[in-house]
This record gives structure tokens, C-alpha cells and sequence, in this order.
């Protein structure tokens, strides 16, 4: 008997929650006690009062599955809303990441080069390093981070994705 | 013990009293808390972590305290307490290993939606953290085997938390909540008021139906040809109306009814509307109408893999309409074609009236009854009759005899084959009369549920029917009845087995019985009278009838040890992994061995 995997769709999911103690564990585990996938999740509160967080959390699964993920998240009691970005219409997402590379003469200028190509800037440098701080979507910064490999990659920090729809009405 | 946190620095406390509301302890507020409420009944095991509470309730004029024997004891107390009322069950244990001890009841509570909230102690604030004495992670270790929970931090913010908690463990899909409260936040003062009633910034579960869903759902009901109801515990837990709806609601279209294990008493079994319960062991007609239905009404149900069985051959030409309060309950396992989120009572009290308004009329299903007929004539819940040993559905259906004429019987069940025979072959007409544990499987629910039921209703007869191995697993209990002297009946099937297990060895595994043999068992009988019961062993056919009269009739809690027959298996069923259609009838279409992909199925 072998044990047969489904394919997954990727899915943006916005949520807005109270600001509480515990709440990101109440999240993280429904995942894992669900047995759903988490690609990215980031956390910060949003409104002045500090009572509002927004959550977002890059998953992947078969439709029904990311249905159920939505109807479960809403059934937390301190979930305010749950967006599925993907399916709400345009949205805008951007992940930020540093990338920290290394290397002297010909190496140095391509990195250079090429963080002019993506936009990235550079915010730290010594005699042999750079580290570059790049905006943009997940599929960029991968792109970006693959470049890098190829010439001196120390070492990647990202913050994972955030994401708003387009448009002047709040999701 | 004047409280010091800094959301509460600068209060004027030292201005003089006239400034200041008057200050209770965070225990004494608690208790206010549960007398606001309405809690008349707290079930409960002391320790250091809860002194001062238990010291609040020192022999409290209003709020009785039921002393259990070991924690998880409380939690089917008040399971039981609450799924016979109709009101949340309330548990009060100690930090450590009293909140571990209270998990499976938890557990069990938020499987089955009972209403119930768990008051834990904690360690004092400053020790949190420290892995101090009796400390443990309460809220990490529950927070997924509860509806919600709270630890607080400031007695000023506890009567709003246990207001809340109640609140959210009665409403929507009831379920345990449970609240962690430091010992110093129990001594530490601070202001009481009654909370006003309050509106939930995020939780605000859907009671009233789409209109447009309704609309749909009454004419499918009305166009359908081979209609099916199939009811679960939604409709027991969304209140007694509920009840009265579903049997209007079925009177109305002449429609079939079947329910899950949880909804049996929510439609009367006496009813020729009546199909017997579905599933697993459920009965060859209401799987096959399952089957052969070209529209099933899910009301308060969820689609358990006990009653689909495999799912691609689920009641596969039907359309289906399902009615839950709990929206991801709804395309869960299987898809539906018209889901309905509400409370089921609200949504079947908008479609009688929805029906009459549209003038519809009963339907002529004489030819779908005839086909439900037909399957009738299997009688799939006959059993083999002996006249040497009992056969334990005959003592079910025995047991169903003798109390037909109380007036009010509450039955409990453990876990395994008693509790399937127990649900086949007695007949339930009301709800809330029948307890059992249906999506976790606790062995060791029911005899402390019973007691639970015995407490909120104690002119009932409460019967809990168990296993020679069920009941052992919370057979400390005993005491607890004894001192309370609730007069519950324990009516053991004993066959010196794990029935179940057994039965399954049996059908998968060529018999080998790996340690689902009942050694060593105590002498019933004789452990009733160490706790002061009344002990009373049924060991044939001809004792059966005799036996359960003389249970009935001794008032005080009772233990019958009935012995029956040791290898009988619990039929009709579906095994694992295969569809409706595909029932075992009978011990002859037992091959004894299945395949590695039933084999992997619980």
C-alpha cells in the first residue's frame, strides 16, 4: 500500500484577529493539528489601539481543502475575518527579504548589476560584502536570491508575504 | 491582597472608600459569577492551586459541589449533567495534574459539541513559566481540544472572561471552554459588577437561515421522490423545539428518517417514519435508503466516516442538503449541493413554514416506501437465540422492556459493542434521554456520565450499560455515587472481552485475539458491596427477566454483572472502508482478513 499526495493550489489568505495572547498558536497549530501546509506567515498589529492584527499566510491544497482551511479559521472565536486573497479578485502581494553576498572584483560588480536590474538596494556594505534589501513577490525574490547564489550568497532573511486586494474598499 | 499589575496602577485605592465599588476576591467573584449564571451544580477535585476557590464554596447555600474520585471523572459528570439538562456541565480542577487529568473529558466534550466549561488553577502569575510545583501549560495543552480558552491575569477582568466563557460554550456548536485562573488572581481583590449582556467583537455564530437557501431546500424536498432525513446531535443540542420540528417537519412530507448515533431521540423510534440508526452498525434499511435516496436532508449531522463508510460510494445519486450551525462542518468529507449554515431548529422551523405558505402537500411516496420496505424484510437486527447463554441484544432488548413503563429512563453507554447494541435495540422517543460518547470513543464516559445525569435529574432512572472493560476505566467513580447516593444502575455486558476489539480481530485479523482478553477481572458483586451497592449477577436466560426487575426495584445504586454470551459480534456492519451496500448481515460473511487499505482505516 503506498500513501497517494494531492496537488496543491497556491492561496493568499488575509485575516484580521484579536490581538492576544496566543493567538498566532491558535493558528500555527490549527494547521498543524489539520495537517495544512503554511509557506509564509506573518504577523503585526494594525490599528492604533493595538486590539486588531492582520495575519498572512501563504498555503497550498487541493480547492476543498483550502475551503475548509477558510471555515475552520473562521470558526476561531478571536478571528475577526479571513480573506482568500486569491480568490477575492486583483490583489497586490510583496515579501521583503536581505540578502547578504560576498565577493571581490568582477563578482562585486555583477552583484551590483543585477540588484540594479530587481530595484534592490543596498543597505550594508564592508570591502567584500553587500547585503541588499529587495521588495517584490515571492517569485521575484527567488529569482533575485537564485542570481545571487551564483556569485556569492552568504546568507537570506525573509519577512514572507503580505498582501492587500486592489481597489478603494477594504477586503 | 490588593492586585499589582500595570494595567491597574494610579486606581485611587487609598481615597477612601466611598470612591471605590466594593472589592471581592477573585474566588468570590468566580462563585458570583456562577450564581449570576445560574450554576447549581459544580463538579470537582480540590488541590493546591484551587484552595482559595474551594474555600469560597465552603458550604455555599446555592452552589453544590460534587467531590469525583479522579478528574476525568468530572468532565463526563458534567457531560452527562449537561447533554440530559440542557445546561452547560461545570468542572472545577486543580493546575498540573488536574487540568491533564480533565483533557480526555475535554477532548471528548468538544467532539460531541456538549456545553461545558473547565475552571483549572494555576500556578500564581509570577510562577508561570518556571516549571513550578503542579504547573503545567493548560491553555497550550487545551487549546486544541477546546472551543476556546482563557488564562487570566487580573481578577478586575474575570467576571467579563467567565461571562464570555459561557457565552460561548452555550451558543452556535456548543463545545468546553476553559478557563485558567492563577491562585493569586483567586486571593487578589478587585471590583464586581454583573457584566451587561454584550455583543462578541468576532464571534457571532449564523442562528437564522438564508431565505433564499430555505426556498431551495423546500422544493427540492417537495420534488424529491426518494427523500431522506438524516439527523444528528445538532438537533438534540439546538433545544427541545428542535425536536417537535423534526417530527413536524417529517410528519409534513411522509419523508423517511434516520439518525446518527448522537440524534437518537431527537425522532421518536416508535414512529413508522423510523428507520433505525445509520452507519457502521446501523440498520440495513437506512443505509440502503441512504444509498438509493435521490435527496438526503442533513440536519445536525456531519458526515462521520462511521455513516458514510467509503466515500466515492456514498449515497451516490443523490442531491444533498445539508443544514449546520458550524459552517465547516459543511464540505468537509462530502460535497453538498445545498449548504445551509444555521442553527437547525431555526432553519426547519423557516421551512414548515415556508412549506405551508407554498401550500405543498405530502407527497405520494408509496413506491419509495415500498422499496424501504422490502429492505425492512432483511430484519438485519435479529440475532441467534440461545437458550443456555444470554445473548447480550436479547439483554438490551430486555433492559428496553422493563423500563418502557418508567416514566422517565436516561440510558449512558461506554464504549464498543454494548453501546452499538445498546443503540440498535433500545428504542428512544424523547431526547436528552440517551448519553453517549460518539466521535472521541472514551471508554470510561458513561458510568460517570450517568452520575452526572442522576444529579441533574434525580427522579429519573439512569442506567448506564456497559462493558466488563468500559466500565473499569472510571470505575473509581463508585464512590462518588455512593456519597451522593445517586441510585444509577450499572448494567455491565460482561463477556470477558473487549468486545470490540475482539470483533475486530476477529473480522481482520484470522481471530488472533492480541490482548483484547478481559483477565483478571474483579468479582462484580463483591466490589459493589465494598462501596455499599447492591451487587446482582444475571448468569442465564431465565435470570435475565428477574434480574433487571430486581435492579429497577432497589432503590441505591446497583451493579449487575449479566453475564452473555462470550463471542458474539455486533451485526449489522460495514466494515471499514466499504460502502453502504456492502453490509455484513451475519457471522457467515466474515472471511476473517481484509485488505491492507481497510487494514489502515480505524
Amino acid at each position: 500500500m503506498h500513501i497517494q499526495e494531492e496537488l496543491n493550489e497556491r492561496h493568499v489568505l488575509s485575516l484580521t484577529v484579536a490581538n492576544e495572547a496566543g493567538i498566532l498558536a491558535r493558528i500555527a497549530g490549527l494547521f498543524t493539528a489539520r495537517g495544512y501546509n503554511i509557506d509564509s506567515l506573518t504577523v503585526a498589529d494594525i490599528t492604533t489601539d493595538h486590539a486588531i492584527s492582520r495575519i498572512t499566510i501563504v498555503t497550498g491544497g487541493p480547492p476543498k481543502v483550502i475551503d475548509q482551511i477558510i471555515a475552520q479559521l473562521e470558526r476561531l472565536v478571536p478571528v475577526h475575518k479571513v480573506t482568500d486573497l486569491t480568490e477575492a479578485g486583483p490583489f497586490v502581494e510583496r515579501e521583503l527579504a536581505l540578502v547578504k553576498v560576498s565577493g571581490t572584483g568582477e563578482d562585486r560588480i555583477e552583484a551590483l548589476r543585477l540588484a540594479d536590474v530587481f530595484r534592490a538596494k543596498v543597505v550594508d556594505t564592508t570591502i567584500e560584502s553587500f547585503i541588499f534589501e529587495i521588495t517584490g513577490t515571492t517569485d521575484k525574490i527567488d529569482n533575485f536570491v537564485a542570481l545571487m547564489r551564483q556569485i556569492g550568497l552568504v546568507e537570506v532573511g525573509r519577512t514572507g508575504v503580505v498582501g492587500l486586494t486592489r481597489g478603494k474598499e477594504a477586503a | 491582597m490588593p492586585f499589582r499589575s500595570s494595567g491597574r496602577k494610579g486606581l485611587p485605592r487609598t481615597q477612601g472608600k466611598d470612591f471605590i465599588v466594593a472589592e471581592k476576591s477573585g474566588a468570590d467573584i468566580l462563585v458570583e459569577c456562577l450564581i449570576d449564571l445560574g450554576v447549581e451544580v459544580v463538579f470537582g477535585y480540590p488541590g493546591g492551586a484551587v484552595l482559595p476557590i474551594y474555600d469560597a464554596l465552603f458550604n455555599h447555600p446555592k452552589i453544590r459541589h460534587v467531590l469525583v474520585r479522579h478528574e476525568q471523572g468530572a468532565t463526563h459528570m458534567a457531560e452527562g449533567y449537561a447533554r440530559s439538562t440542557g445546561k452547560p456541565g461545570v468542572v472545577l480542577v486543580t493546575s498540573g495534574p488536574g487540568a491533564t487529568n480533565a483533557v480526555t473529558g475535554i477532548t471528548d466534550a468538544l467532539m460531541d459539541s456538549i456545553p461545558m466549561i473547565v475552571l483549572t488553577g494555576q500556578v500564581a502569575t509570577q510562577l508561570i513559566g518556571t516549571d513550578a510545583f503542579q504547573e503545567a501549560d493548560t491553555i497550550g495543552i487545551t487549546r486544541h481540544c477546546t472551543k476556546h480558552n482563557y488564562l487570566v491575569k487580573d481578577p478586575g477582568k474575570l467576571a467579563g472572561v467567565i461571562h464570555e466563557a459561557f457565552h460561548i460554550a452555550t451558543t452556535g456548536r456548543p463545545g468546553p471552554v476553559v478557563v485558567d485562573i492563577p491562585k493569586n488572581v483567586q486571593v487578589a481583590t478587585a471590583p464586581y459588577q454583573k457584566p451587561e449582556a454584550f455583543e462578541h467583537a468576532s464571534y457571532r455564530p449564523q442562528i437564522k437561515a438564508d431565505a433564499k437557501a430555505i426556498d431551495t431546500a423546500v422544493e427540492m424536498l417537495a420534488a424529491a421522490e426518494r427523500p431522506i432525513l438524516y439527523t444528528g446531535g445538532g438537533v438534540i443540542n439546538s433545544g427541545l423545539e428542535a425536536a417537535r420540528l423534526l417530527r413536524e417537519l417529517a410528519d409534513m412530507t411522509g419523508a423517511p428518517v434516520t439518525s446518527t448515533l448522537m440524534g437518537l431521540g431527537a425522532f421518536p423510534a416508535s414512529s413508522p417514519q423510523w428507520l433505525g440508526m445509520l452507519g457502521m452498525h446501523g440498520t440495513y434499511e437506512s443505509n440502503w435508503a441512504m444509498n438509493q435516496a435521490d435527496l438526503i436532508v442533513c440536519i445536525g449531522a456531519r458526515f462521520d466516516d462511521r455513516v458514510t463508510g467509503r466515500l466515492d460510494a456514498f449515497a451516490p445519486n443523490s442531491r444533498k442538503v445539508h443544514i449546520d450551525i458550524d459552517r465547516s462542518s459543511i464540505n468537509k468529507t462530502v460535497e453538498v449541493d445545498l449548504p445551509i449554515v444555521a442553527d437547525v431548529g431555526s432553519a426547519m422551523a423557516d421551512m414548515i413554514a415556508l412549506w405551508k405558505s407554498r401550500n405543498h402537500h405530502k407527497a405520494d411516496l408509496s413506491a419509495w416506501w415500498k422499496q424501504i420496505d422490502g429492505w425492512r424484510e432483511q430484519k438485519s437486527l435479529a440475532y441467534p437465540e440461545s437458550a443456555t447463554e444470554i445473548m447480550p441484544q436479547e439483554a438490551i432488548a430486555q433492559l428496553y422492556k422493563a423500563t418502557r413503563s418508567a416514566t422517565d429512563v436516561i440510558i449512558t453507554t461506554e464504549v464498543g459493542q454494548h453501546q452499538m447494541w445498546a443503540a440498535q435495540h433500545f428504542g428512544f422517543d424523547a431526547p436528552n434521554k440517551w448519553l453517549t460518547s460518539g466521535g472521541l470513543g472514551t471508554m470510561g464516559y458513561g458510568f460517570p456520565a450517568a452520575i452526572g445525569a442522576q444529579v441533574g435529574n434525580p427522579d429519573s432512572l439512569v442506567i448506564c450499560v456497559a462493558g466488563d472493560a468500559s466500565v473499569q476505566m472510571n470505575i473509581q467513580e463508585m464512590g462518588t455515587a455512593s456519597q451522593y447516593r445517586t441510585p444509577v444502575k450499572l448494567f455491565i455486558l460482561n463477556n470477558e472481552y473487549m468486545g470490540m476489539v475482539r470483533q475486530w480481530q476477529e473480522l481482520t485479523y484470522e481471530s488472533r485475539y492480541s490482548n483484547s482478553y478481559s483477565d483478571s477481572l474483579p468479582d462484580f458483586v463483591k466490589l459493589a458491596e465494598a462501596y455499599g451497592w447492591t451487587g446482582i449477577r444475571i448468569e442465564g436466560p431465565q435470570e435475565l427477566e428477574s434480574g433487571i426487575r430486581q435492579m429497577i426495584d432497589t432503590p441505591g445504586p446497583v451493579i449487575v454483572d449479566c453475564r452473555v454470551a462470550k463471542l458474539s459480534n455486533c451485526f449489522p456492519m460495514i466494515p471499514s472502508g466499504a460502502a453502504h451496500t456492502d453490509m455484513l448481515l451475519d457471522p457467515s460473511q466474515v472471511s476473517g482478513s481484509l485488505s491492507d487499505e481497510a487494514k489502515a482505516l480505524v
